[in-house]
């Protein structure tokens, strides 16, 4: 029984056609990037995932059933999201942000602060920050609380919007590094949207090429690195989206 | 940890229930047995004409209470027939003219039409405050100008009129044609006329009959021989429900004034600064009427100086229980309204009509509604309080960044939890700014309050304003700017306390 699974949406914003007609299953347990252009639909079908866009035509189907639009807040809690600029909440602490959904879903005081703790140190984030305020953190430091935010509820899945675009490349590599390290110790089914070929290849199990709200690749990324060993990133994913559509 | 929960703010909110139930004691107890209420208009004559009934009615041992300064014409005899008062002084030609609307009305058939309306003149006074034209006696003396009709032969004469005599339709230029006057008048700030016509710089000018400052400047009345300025007689204006025995009581004051006198009680009261309730007292003891000289009584009468505090608790408890039924009412309504963008744009036009409309009437209006005293002037405060609120809370929450709410919604808060967790306090900043704003606004306008008999630091203002005594003026202007500063303060703290210093305007 398919977590995650899109049968033939489209969504269009007005004239403009968003996502069209986009058969997609998740692989459980294991990172897909959704790669392409900015305005090639992969944000779209990452907002499609949880319910902040609803399908023109097609189905969505969250955790083996059509998604219940009613329930959608109880849905979303087992759904971590993060994106990119963070959006953290200026008026909460470190702490605050992270906790916030754990304290609604009236978790016990001393489970919150062991999941904190967890989670602080698998993202290597000094337990000391936890009573600043966000605009008081590096921009890192600012994108892992976001990461830590979206797992406090150990989601089975996580839907991740460009989370590290903003970050230098230095930084970004140590983020991908602990992402991979959480990943390996909290394997959920994660939706990774990211223009970086790079990344793509680095943290994603599959990767889905798009281009104009289509699907037009969908690989192993161990098939991909097997069938290109030498290939540069970007030149990789030119030569994916110049493919034909599925 | 530095959060700070809601429970915090209801606290903020209770702190409003006791003055709640406090204005609602602090209404009008109505006309109980031997309580005589006597109103005042806000001008110096009006005081000393309302103190002299006042003293009157105590001596003959009734008990009196004082609602003086009462604001124009409208709020006064809208006061009076609503029972707020039981009487005050009026002059005929205002009642022909503005309250009844038919101006030639006089004698019989105006006692007639205030019969209708269950309303008696109680006592003629005897002297008539209108309008008249003015020169200064060393001219009058040196052209033998004694009445108007005299002004014709000397076209060269430099007229200069108050702005509402130069342009109401009874006043200079009915009066010109009337008698046919060549001079060409131009406009002056009255109480710049006097000087003017003292140092010869201006040689016409209007005056009321009865001013006290016509002794000062050394002015001659012409005479009005002609009769074209109407008469404003003034008279004690009483409700017919006035117990007999009052009535009896101020019918000795019946033609006791002539103008002379009365420009010299005015000039007691306005230049020598002696205090209507002393110089009314004097008036009685000379003329053998039962009054009460006794300094003591005279000058707690007089001087509400002395009543700072009380002054300045009744202005914290009329803007705060505005303010606070304002919040009650608007924060409610702005979350209502956070969902419904268009209804919102219609309610924020309506509340912005309300600002609109001019306190003063605004008080009227209210005055047929609720009586006078603390009830009207806490509404008009809480109508004028809306907007900022209101307007301040829905820009907060509109303003909130839209990533931060596609987040708290993508995370899977409910509606509710958005609000109260994520737009709510992003939004605090600017909706306690509305609150501040609407703090001080309420403090100033509060001032007002006095206008319609309640209270608060308008009281010594108007007073003062009125009789011309600065002490009393700076008796209520100081509290009330100390009170607007302490405001500020007071919001300062609290946004330090509610809001992330980071977050705060």
């Amino acid at each position: 029984m398919s977590v995650l699974r899109l049968e033939s949406v489209s969504k269009r914003f007005g004239n403009v056609v968003a996502v069209s007609d986009v058969t997609l299953e998740f692989a459980p347990r294991q990172v897909t990037a959704l790669i392409g252009r900015s305005g090639c639909g992969k944000s779209t079908v990452l907002r499609l995932l949880n319910g902040l866009e609803q399908p023109g035509r097609g189905h969505v189907n969250l955790f083996g059933a059509p998604m219940d639009y009613d329930a959608l807040p109880r849905l979303r809690r087992r759904i971590g999201y993060a994106v990119q600029g963070t959006g953290l909440f200026p008026h909460l602490s470190v702490r605050d942000n992270i906790v916030l959904l754990a304290q609604l879903e009236k978790w016990p005081e001393a489970e919150i602060e062991q999941r904190l703790e967890q989670l602080m140190t698998l993202m290597d984030i000094p337990l000391a920050l936890q009573s600043r305020y966000p605009h008081e953190l590096s921009g890192g430091q600012q994108q892992r609380v976001g990461l830590c935010r979206a797992m406090m509820l150990r989601p089975e899945v996580l839907l991740l919007d460009e989370p590290f675009a903003a970050i230098d490349p230095l930084t970004r590599l140590d983020i991908q590094r602990q992402m991979l390290e959480l990943h390996r110790v909290e394997p959920v089914t994660t939706v990774l949207v990211t223009h970086d070929m790079g990344e793509a290849l680095l943290l994603a199990d599959h990767i889905v090429v798009m281009r104009d709200g289509a699907v037009v690749r969908c690989e192993q990324t161990s098939n991909l690195r097997r069938k290109f060993p030498d290939a540069e990133p970007n030149s990789l994913l030119l030569s994916l989206m110049a493919g034909e559509r599925q | 940890m530095k959060r700070r929960g809601p429970g915090r703010r209801r606290w903020l909110l209770l702190w409003l229930l006791p003055l709640l139930a406090s204005v609602v004691q602090g209404g009008d107890s109505h006309s109980q047995a031997g309580l005589v209420r006597v109103g005042s208009k806000s001008f110096a004559e009006s005081y000393l004409l309302a103190e002299l009934a006042a003293q009157l009615l105590e001596s003959e041992g009734f008990a009196v209470q004082r609602k003086t300064g009462l604001g124009g014409t409208l709020i006064a005899y809208q006061a009076l027939q609503q029972g707020a008062i039981d009487l005050y002084p009026e002059y005929t030609g205002t009642l022909s003219r503005v309250i009844l609307k038919q101006p030639a009305l006089a004698g019989g058939p105006l006692e007639a039409a205030l019969a209708q309306r269950r309303l008696q003149v109680v006592a003629p006074l005897g002297f008539n405050n209108g309008y008249a034209l003015v020169v200064p006696e060393r001219l009058a003396r040196e052209l033998s100008l004694e009445e108007i009709s005299d002004l014709a032969s000397y076209p060269d004469l430099r007229a200069g009129f108050s702005l509402e005599f130069l342009n109401r339709e009874d006043g200079w230029p009915a009066l010109q044609a009337y008698y046919g006057l060549p001079q060409v008048a131009s406009g002056i700030e009255h109480a710049l006329a006097y000087p003017a016509l003292d140092s010869g710089s201006l040689d016409v000018s209007d005056a009321y009959t009865t001013d006290g400052q016509l002794e000062t400047f050394s002015l001659r009345l012409l005479e009005d021989d002609r009769q074209f300025f109407p008469a404003y007689d003034a008279v004690l204006l009483a409700r017919t429900d006035l117990p007999p025995r009052a009535g009896r009581a101020l019918s000795r004051l019946d033609g006791v004034i002539d103008d002379a006198t009365m420009r010299r009680l005015n000039r007691r009261v306005s230049e020598e600064k002696l205090g209507p309730a002393r110089v009314a007292a004097e008036f009685l003891e000379a003329r053998g009427l039962p009054g009460d000289a006794s300094d003591a009584r005279a000058s707690k009468a007089a001087g509400p100086s002395g009543h700072i505090l009380r002054n300045t608790l009744t202005h914290l408890k009329l803007t705060g229980i505005a303010l606070g039924l304002a919040c009650l009412v608007a924060l409610p309504a702005a979350l209502l309204l956070y969902r419904r963008p268009r209804v919102a744009r219609v309610l924020l036009y309506a509340t912005g009509l309300v600002q609109t409309v001019p306190s003063l009437a605004l008080l009227a209006l209210l005055i047929p509604l609720v009586g006078l005293g603390q009830v009207p002037a806490v509404i008009a405060l809480f109508l004028y309080s809306l907007l900022p609120v209101v307007r301040n809370t829905l820009a907060g929450l509109f303003g909130v960044d839209p990533l931060l709410k596609q987040v708290a919604t993508g995370m899977g808060l409910t509606p509710f939890q958005q609000l109260r967790r994520v737009e709510l306090p992003l939004a605090m900043p600017m909706i306690l700014a509305g609150i501040r704003t609407a703090a001080v606004i309420s403090i100033g306008t509060a001032t007002l309050a006095a206008f319609v008999g309640a209270g608060g630091l308008g009281e010594p203002i108007i007073t003062g304003l009125t009789l011309n005594d600065h002490r009393l003026i700076l008796a209520g202007a100081v509290p009330a700017a100390l009170l607007a500063v302490a405001a500020e303060l007071a919001f300062e703290a609290l946004e330090r306390l509610l809001i992330p210093r980071h977050l705060s305007a």
